[in-house]
């Protein structure tokens, strides 16, 4: 099997005027942790839209397990969208479902299956990433926001995905939720033999789960492993791992091996 | 598509997983499970190597299929080590976890506890509406000290996006209604030779009745529904919250404006609505009835009476307290999802124009006893 689940090659995604992306590429093989990284404006989300085919780029290819998605059609597309799980960044659980109906969305749209599989696997998933068995009939909105992070990432989870993509999975939460988050991710990504995609502002989270990381510096990507990148010559990056947030994470050596912060 | 190969070898039952244990296929493995031999008493051995994928919902299935009697009373041996899928749902769901879910049950239906429960929540909603107009009242009597408590830009905007936006629909509701009443009168007057009581009939139905009740309809479809919408959306937002932490009152800012703002619009397009009923009907009668337009304003006036127009007016303005405070209160209700948000602008949309209905018929017999 191909060990390459997502390719993006020489992608370009242009605003008008503005050009987000030039030529961007990206690899992640199979059973990578990895983390996307830059500042505000960079075009984070709009190459994780891409990726997932909610955006077609103005030029590049996708691939996602060796399939091109950018040339797909919509009936193709939707097979497509099932092999990947995604959590958004505030969540976007849908208010008017409780989490058990959530979670069951994905199962219901795809699949049919009898009703006490679906409650069965909705349960499964609730409690695979830590969440109470009677939050299953809650809705959204009496959730806190660990515990929607957690029931978006258990929908992300429905359809037994090898691929997850993950928008920002620690933002809004205290440290304490956020490592824990952290800790649940890399269980998972053990577990279920995930590969993870994420979107991330945490140094933290990058250090506790994250083995490769691309940084999005001038409309390109740098990739390379955590304990290489840290020491990549570009401002941009070495303020990010050696600025004022990130200094205590400067390994002592450049040459040890992976800095663990923590 | 062959699931499990299942073979008896000393007494004990053998299980060869094949295929691909996966979620696509769920409803297919449960089946193969479910049409499996009964097993015998010496225990089972599952060997799930054979299979080309396990993935979690595989994994659960089988576990499923194993808590259930008589499985549940034997040894399973597995082929080397637990497999992974396996281990990992028996760690999640853990011994004794499946029956908590049976918590948070429903109560069974009992007709004395819903009307109970109903009689109290419509009495909860009734006082928390009083409230709300009370609320109302005492925060526009602070307001009306100073006028930039009033926020007069505010204010305008609502006239305008309520008012001035709506009267080209309004114009065309006028004229259409116009043409109705005086088309049906012409019809079952004729027969009478009583041509000329047509325009006693528009005149007197448009000024008094029906120029201000459409265009109350009109206006709680269009601009209720708009309140419930936006005040709903900004709740569900926290702008509301934000607000008040702020110390700005939301009453204040967001209602007050609202309210005062249809007040004055709803009147100025009530005399529209009026103008163009008229205009609607003298048409018809010179079209139809060969009534030329002289004659019909000549008939018009001994027809109306000098209260006829202001009677018409002066709902207005209530009618408009009426739509705002629905929109008003319902969007203030609105509370943690989309549907809730749904819900209540419908909500606010029926029941100003049912207390629009009510009141004009109250108007009705008002007027009718004190004889104007």
């Amino acid at each position: 099997m191909d060990s390459v689940m997502v390719n993006v090659q020489g992608i370009v995604n242009r605003f008008g005027s503005q050009l987000v992306h030039d030529g961007l590429d990206m690899q992640v093989q199979r059973g990578d942790v990895f983390g996307i990284v830059g500042g505000s404006g960079s075009g984070k989300s709009v190459l994780l839209r891409t990726i997932l085919g909610l955006r077609r780029p103005q030029a590049g290819t996708v691939q996602l397990s060796g399939q091109d998605i950018t040339t797909l059609n919509p009936v193709e597309l939707r097979t497509a969208k099932a092999s990947y799980g995604v959590t958004f960044q505030h969540g976007a659980l849908f208010s008017a479902l409780t989490v058990r109906e959530n979670i069951q969305l994905p199962m219901l749209e795809h699949l049919r299956l009898p009703l006490d599989v679906l409650d069965g696997l909705a349960m499964l998933k609730l409690r695979l990433v830590g969440l109470p068995a009677n939050a299953a009939d809650k809705y959204p909105s009496q959730l806190s926001g660990g515990m929607i992070k957690r029931a978006a990432l258990a929908r992300a989870l429905a359809l037994d995905p090898p691929l997850l993509f993950l928008d920002e999975p620690t933002s809004g939460l205290d440290p304490i939720s956020a490592a824990a988050f952290d800790d649940l991710i890399a269980y998972l990504q053990h577990e279920l033999a995930l590969t993870v995609v994420m979107i991330t502002h945490d140094l933290d989270s990058i250090f506790r789960t994250c083995n490769r990381v691309g940084v999005i510096v001038d409309r390109h990507m740098v990739v390379d492993d955590l304990a290489r990148i840290v020491d990549h010559p570009h401002p941009w990056i070495q303020s990010y791992f050696h600025g004022v947030r990130g200094r205590r994470y400067a390994p002592p050596t450049p040459s040890t091996g992976v800095p663990h912060g923590t | 598509m062959t699931w499990i190969v299942a073979t008896t070898r000393a007494e004990r039952l053998h299980l060869h997983l094949q295929g691909q244990w996966i979620v696509a296929h769920a409803r297919d493995i449960r089946a193969a499970l479910a049409a499996l031999p009964e097993p015998g008493t010496a225990g089972l051995h599952i060997e799930v190597s054979g299979a080309a994928a396990f993935d979690l919902a595989g994994a659960w299935l089988l576990d499923d299929w194993l808590r259930l009697p008589p499985q549940a009373a034997l040894s399973v041996s597995f082929e080397g080590e637990l497999p992974d899928g396996l281990r990992l749902v028996r760690d999640t769901l853990g011994a004794g976890n499946r029956a908590d879910q049976e918590q948070d049950k429903e109560y069974p239906f009992n007709p004395v506890r819903l009307l109970g429960e109903t009689t109290i929540e419509r009495v909860d909603d009734l006082r928390a509406g009083v409230r709300f107009v009370g609320r109302v009242a005492v925060t526009f009597a602070r307001a009306c000290v100073s006028l930039r408590r009033l926020r007069p830009i505010s204010i305008v905007r609502h006239v305008w996006d309520t008012g001035f936006t709506a009267v080209p629909i309004v114009a065309l509701v006028a004229f259409l209604i116009s043409i109705i009443i005086a088309y049906l009168s012409a019809t079952q007057l004729r027969a009478f030779g009583a041509d000329i009581f047509v325009v006693d009939l528009v005149t007197v139905g448009v000024l008094r009745e029906l120029g201000v009740l459409l265009t109350a309809i009109m206006i709680a479809g269009r601009s209720g529904s708009a309140f419930a919408a936006e005040i709903g959306s900004m709740k569900l937002n926290e702008e509301i919250d934000a607000l008040d932490a702020a110390g700005v009152d939301s009453t204040e800012v967001l209602i007050l404006p609202r309210l005062i703002g249809l007040i004055i619009a709803l009147p100025l397009l009530t005399f529209i609505a009026d103008i163009v009923g008229l205009a609607g009907g003298a048409l018809l009668c010179q079209q139809l009835l060969d009534i030329p337009l002289q004659q019909f304003i000549n008939r018009a006036s001994s027809a109306i009476a000098p209260t006829t127009f202001w009677v018409g007016i002066w709902k207005a303005p209530v009618f408009a307290v009426l739509i705002a405070l629905s929109g008003c209160y319902r969007g203030l209700q609105v509370r943690g999802s989309s549907r809730e948000l749904g819900r209540l602008t419908t909500m606010a949309v029926v029941q100003s124009i049912f207390l629009v209905l009510l009141a004009d018929a109250l108007f009705a017999v008002l007027f009718m006893e004190i004889d104007v």
